[in-house]
């Protein structure tokens, strides 16, 4: 019951002006997983200085859900790509005999790796794009409002007292 | 070269002016004094826009002229450069667009000071993010002149001048008068202009081999005076071993000096939110990807329509293959067609530059403004009550860069534009891309870690640039008569930006202070989720 609750309102707030409605694109149900438990909400009575709020979302399990998809997609991603450019750059400048070997007519393995470079870094950027809509952005945007209802209720409780 | 080209060259480029002059008084109609409004714009331009925007701001005159010039002479070796201006863009897109976003107001400084304390930190990404703005100006200013003599024939040097005045004076105007909002528009209107030409001059190269791409390659190697080793690496970068470092070297000083550059960062302010930004990367890689597809067509087309030795011939650097190439495609010297095609092409060879400029200029001045000027004004308010606002700070900011960028770029006429870029992607990825990605990710990064990151990566790139081939000991060097040159790379890549995150590394481990678990975790939580961004 409280995590409906939790759903409808994020829906409700996805419609501030300040964030663009996210995609709802093919497959987006499939792969989000459930919504990550909203952050605990920490006692706002005791008037907390924002950076405890922080360390409380940090130590969450919804935030550490989205940074580790986020660095279980990015890390291997970023090794592979410099790795092949390292690669590319290593073996134009080292072994231009084995760059040269044709391939089909005139194009030869220089020019297959070159274009290969163009298609890789369109694949990643494209697949990085997707993981993030699909995978990140929902969970991010609950817990960036979980952090503003939170200082919102430490103001709110400081004015009170 | 005929009056004809000079007269509609010139006349395109007018209209041109006065259009983007046009849109900078449009923009600036309303009183616009906030710094949200001049930094970055209002910050609600779409991701499409910006990511043409950043397309316009990245893809400079030299990548234009100078990357097809450069194949369309030394066959594929000038392809290796538009695959690392490419993949840089991974770079940006996985580990920074989003997260600086998130983080940031402005500049780069703003991303690392949250953590750490806030003046040393300031005054150390100001003084390096202005460093790299200015040797990146002058690339560009310097290429402006050497554009103007070539052509529109004026060779003479009080022509030279005068471009590279003009040419300044005008980035100050759409600067100060219009801000971050009428810069990004100038951006997107030369974007939309360099890709129709790309477009107009692949079509035309594909539609004369008839769509055969084994046609165009056989007949560029059979017009390039080289043999099938013009389709293989090695005729320019394949000499000695040094010379074969040196461009691993600047490789890495192009892909990872991207992320650095603080034109590129402050992009990603104007729009609204961290999806906008990663959405106007995957604009820009979309964009940038095909340009630079486009310009390696366009340089192999040179070498097969126009001929090596011919483009050699008009200019020993190559800058002048797409528009030999443009006139050759419209039905040769003297056709109405060559004429048009040509007076085009140098038209929006110009609108590149004049937009690149603007955007660096400013990027440099909320640097200054907006960090150095900042910082060090807090010591000093307290004596004079006198607060100038931050933005009238900027305006004039701009104004001196531009100046110091005009003096400069007189000075340094003589020198290789493309050597200029690849030293401001070196000092970018040395002094700024540590700073940056330790600040972001390292948990016990600490501010005389951060400090010394920026100064450790700053210092050794211009050093050892000082000491090179470059400045001294060459024929072709700044002072051909003395020798001083100790290191024999051109770029410092290999060396500074390993020895910048070495420095941020030894800064943090012998930090006296204890990492701030507290502010870490405000950075991390911010970076990744939007809370509390602006």
């Amino acid at each position: 019951m409280e995590k409906q609750d939790g759903r409808e309102t994020a829906e409700v707030r996805l419609d501030d002006p300040w964030y663009e409605a996210l995609a709802s694109d093919w497959g987006e149900p499939d792969g989000s997983g459930p919504p990550p438990a909203p952050v605990p909400p920490g006692s706002a009575a005791d008037g907390d200085a924002d950076s405890d709020i922080y360390l409380r979302v940090q130590r969450s399990a919804a935030f550490q859900e989205v940074r580790g998809r986020y660095r279980r997609f990015v890390i291997p991603a970023s090794l592979a790509f410099f790795l092949w450019y390292f690669a590319y750059v290593v073996a134009a400048t080292t072994a231009p005999e084995l760059m040269a070997r044709p391939v089909v007519g005139a194009v030869n393995v220089a020019m297959v790796a070159g274009l290969g470079q163009f298609l890789s870094t369109f694949l990643l950027a494209w697949a990085y794009a997707r993981h993030a809509r699909l995978r990140r952005d929902r969970a991010a945007l609950e817990l960036r409002w979980a952090v503003f209802d939170q200082e919102q209720a430490r103001q709110t409780s400081g004015r009170a007292r | 070269m005929t009056g004809d080209h000079q007269t509609l060259a010139l006349l395109l480029f007018s209209a041109f002016v006065a259009v983007t002059l046009g849109i900078t008084t449009w923009v600036s109609r309303h009183r616009q004094g906030s710094a949200e409004e001049f930094y970055a714009g209002g910050r609600l331009f779409s991701p499409m826009e910006n990511g043409f925007a950043i397309a316009g701001d990245y893809m400079s005159a030299a990548s234009f002229l100078g990357i097809s010039g450069l194949i369309a002479l030394f066959g594929y070796d000038g392809v290796l450069y538009s695959v690392g201006f490419l993949v840089a863009w991974l770079v940006v897109l996985f580990l920074v667009a989003e997260l600086v976003r998130n983080c940031g107001r402005f500049t780069l400084a703003d991303v690392v000071a949250a953590r750490m304390r806030e003046r040393p930190v300031r005054i150390a990404s100001g003084i390096s993010s202005v460093t790299v703005s200015v040797l990146y100006l002058v690339a560009q200013m310097v290429g402006a002149g050497s554009l103007v003599a070539l052509l529109l024939g004026g060779t003479s040097a009080s022509a030279r001048t005068w471009t590279v005045i003009g040419v300044g004076a005008l980035m100050v105007v759409y600067v100060t008068l219009g801000g971050m909002r009428a810069t990004t528009w100038i951006q997107i209107v030369k974007a939309v202009l360099l890709m129709a030409g790309a477009v107009a001059l692949t079509t035309l190269v594909l539609v004369r081999f008839r769509g055969d791409v084994n046609a165009l390659l056989n007949t560029a190697v059979a017009h390039s005076g080289h043999g099938g080793e013009f389709l293989a690496p090695g005729l320019k970068y394949g000499g000695d071993w040094s010379a074969r470092l040196d461009f691993i070297s600047l490789g890495l000083a192009l892909v990872l000096g991207t992320a650095g550059l603080p034109h590129i960062l402050s992009r990603f302010y104007t729009v609204p939110t961290a999806r906008a930004a990663r959405r106007s990367v995957v604009w820009a890689i979309g964009l940038i990807g095909g340009f630079y597809l486009m310009t390696i067509v366009l340089g192999f087309g040179a070498a097969a329509l126009v001929g090596s030795d011919a483009v050699r011939a008009s200019n020993a650097a190559g800058n002048t293959a797409v528009p030999l190439l443009a006139l050759d495609l419209g039905g040769g010297a003297g056709s109405t067609g060559g004429t048009v095609l040509f007076a085009v092409v140098a038209a929006i060879a110009f609108a590149t530059i004049l937009a690149v400029v603007a955007g660096i200029t400013l990027a440099s001045s909320a640097s200054v403004a907006h960090d150095l000027y900042a910082s060090l004004r807090r010591r000093r308010s307290r004596r004079s009550g006198g607060r100038r606002s931050e933005v009238a700070v900027a305006r004039l900011a701009a104004a001196g860069i531009g100046a110091v960028a005009i003096a400069l770029s007189l000075l340094a006429q003589g020198q290789n534009v493309a050597f200029l870029v690849g030293l401001a992607f070196a000092v970018a990825a040395s002094a700024n891309l540590p700073v940056l990605l330790y600040s972001l990710f390292w948990r016990n990064f600490t501010t005389r870690g951060a400090v010394w990151a920026v100064y450790g990566g700053l210092v050794p790139a211009v050093v050892l640039v000082a000491l090179s081939p470059v400045v001294s000991g060459s024929p072709e060097a700044v002072f051909p008569g003395l020798d001083f040159q100790v290191f024999p790379l051109q770029n410092p890549g290999v060396v500074s930006v390993p020895l910048g995150f070495l420095a941020g590394w030894i800064g943090t481990v012998t930090s006296p202070e204890p990492p701030d678990a507290a502010k870490h975790a405000q950075t991390e939580v911010r970076s990744l989720t939007g809370a509390g961004a602006v």
